[in-house]
């Protein structure tokens, strides 16, 4: 969705197209009331098609893709798994690990801020994953994410320096992940 | 006393932590889209009283007022409003000007821009005070002048609200605190510019036109 509000020039355009569409109701209202209404009622429905549309090509800001830094002789990996998930190999390597479960609420959830339930069923698996991958002495932290997997890496890379990002679940989340990150991606 | 300084110091290179916050929507963002919200639910409420009391009682402005013969009505300013609309419309663009401007380093199209913007808004400014102390009526003539001061009223104090916004980036930019890189000050003052511009195009065409 297109959001003027977003930038100078998109504040602009849109104030275009408000003086073109307020424009037009005057223009029809002078010919007849109810006509100014029709155009009234056309207008903000134009507007509302408008604004439903994607930013002008270029005139967007690139998405910024999250990059990470890890200290010498460690190799951390950050874990993004579903709920549910039981288990989950990272690699001997590996020496820290932060396992991301997002809640995965729906959109009606989402909106009525009724999570509580997905976001203790998430927080069970993170507890349950930390627990069977702290076993071989490695440090291990265990969190509850956005309800999307993408945000979810995203928060989660602006606190924890990752060498990768292991998914487990299927290849479209990870090739989404993938164009929002620079760390590298790969699935478990 | 040293080591406990330094001991402090060395507390204080560790916190505070990196502010965390969800990638969904950033602070500034979130802010400007509270206030933008709140903004339209105020002009919101003033609209509704409006287009409550020209519908709801069927009279038609600006012959409602009580101390005025029906036979010789009162006419708003139209074509004062109408210049003063072109100038705030321009201001918009030049603003733009402004922003774009910095973006590309042209520093005397900064200052120039936001210098004009600064002084056409101060002339739509002194060309509303000029129209109230002209138009003959007072808030205590009835209802319509009371929406009427209050809508134009309303959008001016907003006008003012950006002229003092506009103030400090004019004063800012010839102190040379823009540039090409950073010059988020001007987007932002630039952003409530075109806002105040696109509330005064509603108020017009409904107060002055329709």
């Amino acid at each position: 969705m297109r959001n003027p509000f977003r930038s100078e020039g998109e504040m602009l355009r849109f104030l275009v197209a408000v003086i073109v569409g307020v424009a037009l109701v005057v223009l029809g209202a002078w010919i007849n009331t109810w006509v100014g209404v029709v155009v009234a009622v056309l207008a903000a429905g134009a507007l509302v098609w408008w604004l439903m549309q994607e930013p002008v090509p270029g005139t967007a800001e690139p998405t910024p893709r999250l990059s990470s830094a890890t200290p010498a002789g460690m190799h951390r990996v950050l874990v993004v798994a579903a709920p549910g998930t039981s288990s989950v190999s990272v690699g001997d390597r590996v020496t820290d690990v932060v396992v991301i479960v997002p809640a995965l609420a729906s959109k009606l959830e989402a909106a009525t801020g009724a999570v509580d339930d997905r976001r203790a069923e998430a927080e069970q698996t993170a507890l349950s994953l930390t627990r069977t991958l702290a076993r071989d002495g490695r440090n291990v932290r265990g969190e509850v994410g956005a309800d999307d997997p993408v945000l979810a890496v995203e928060d989660a890379l602006r606190t924890f320096g990752a060498d990768e990002v292991l998914v487990v679940g299927d290849e479209a989340t990870a090739e989404n992940i993938r164009a929002r990150v620079a760390v590298p991606v790969r699935r478990a | 006393m040293v080591a406990d300084a330094e001991a402090h110091l060395d507390h204080h290179e560790e916190h505070p932590p990196e502010p965390y916050y969800s990638s969904r929507i950033s602070p500034s963002i979130l802010g400007m889209y509270l206030f933008i919200g709140s903004e339209i639910m105020l002009f919101g409420a003033f609209f509704t009283a409006y287009f409550f009391i020209r519908v709801v009682n069927g009279v038609t402005w600006p012959s409602l007022l009580s101390n005025v013969p029906a036979s010789y009505p009162l006419h708003l300013p139209v074509y004062m409003a109408a210049i003063n609309t072109c100038i705030l419309v321009t201001s918009s663009f030049t603003m733009h000007w402004a922003l774009s401007s910095v973006k590309r380093g042209n520093v005397f199209g900064l200052r120039a821009g936001l210098l004009l913007t600064f002084l056409m808004g101060l002339t739509f400014l002194i060309t509303q005070v000029t129209e109230y102390l002209r138009i003959g009526f007072n808030t205590s003539d009835g209802a319509f002048p009371t929406i009427f001061f209050c809508l134009t009223g309303l959008h001016g104090c907003h006008v003012f609200v950006g002229l003092t916004i506009l103030l400090f980036m004019t004063v800012r930019a010839f102190r040379g605190h823009f540039s090409p890189e950073h010059h988020h000050g001007v987007e932002i003052g630039g952003i409530y510019w075109h806002f105040v511009d696109l509330m005064w195009i509603l108020v017009f065409a409904t107060v002055y036109i329709i």
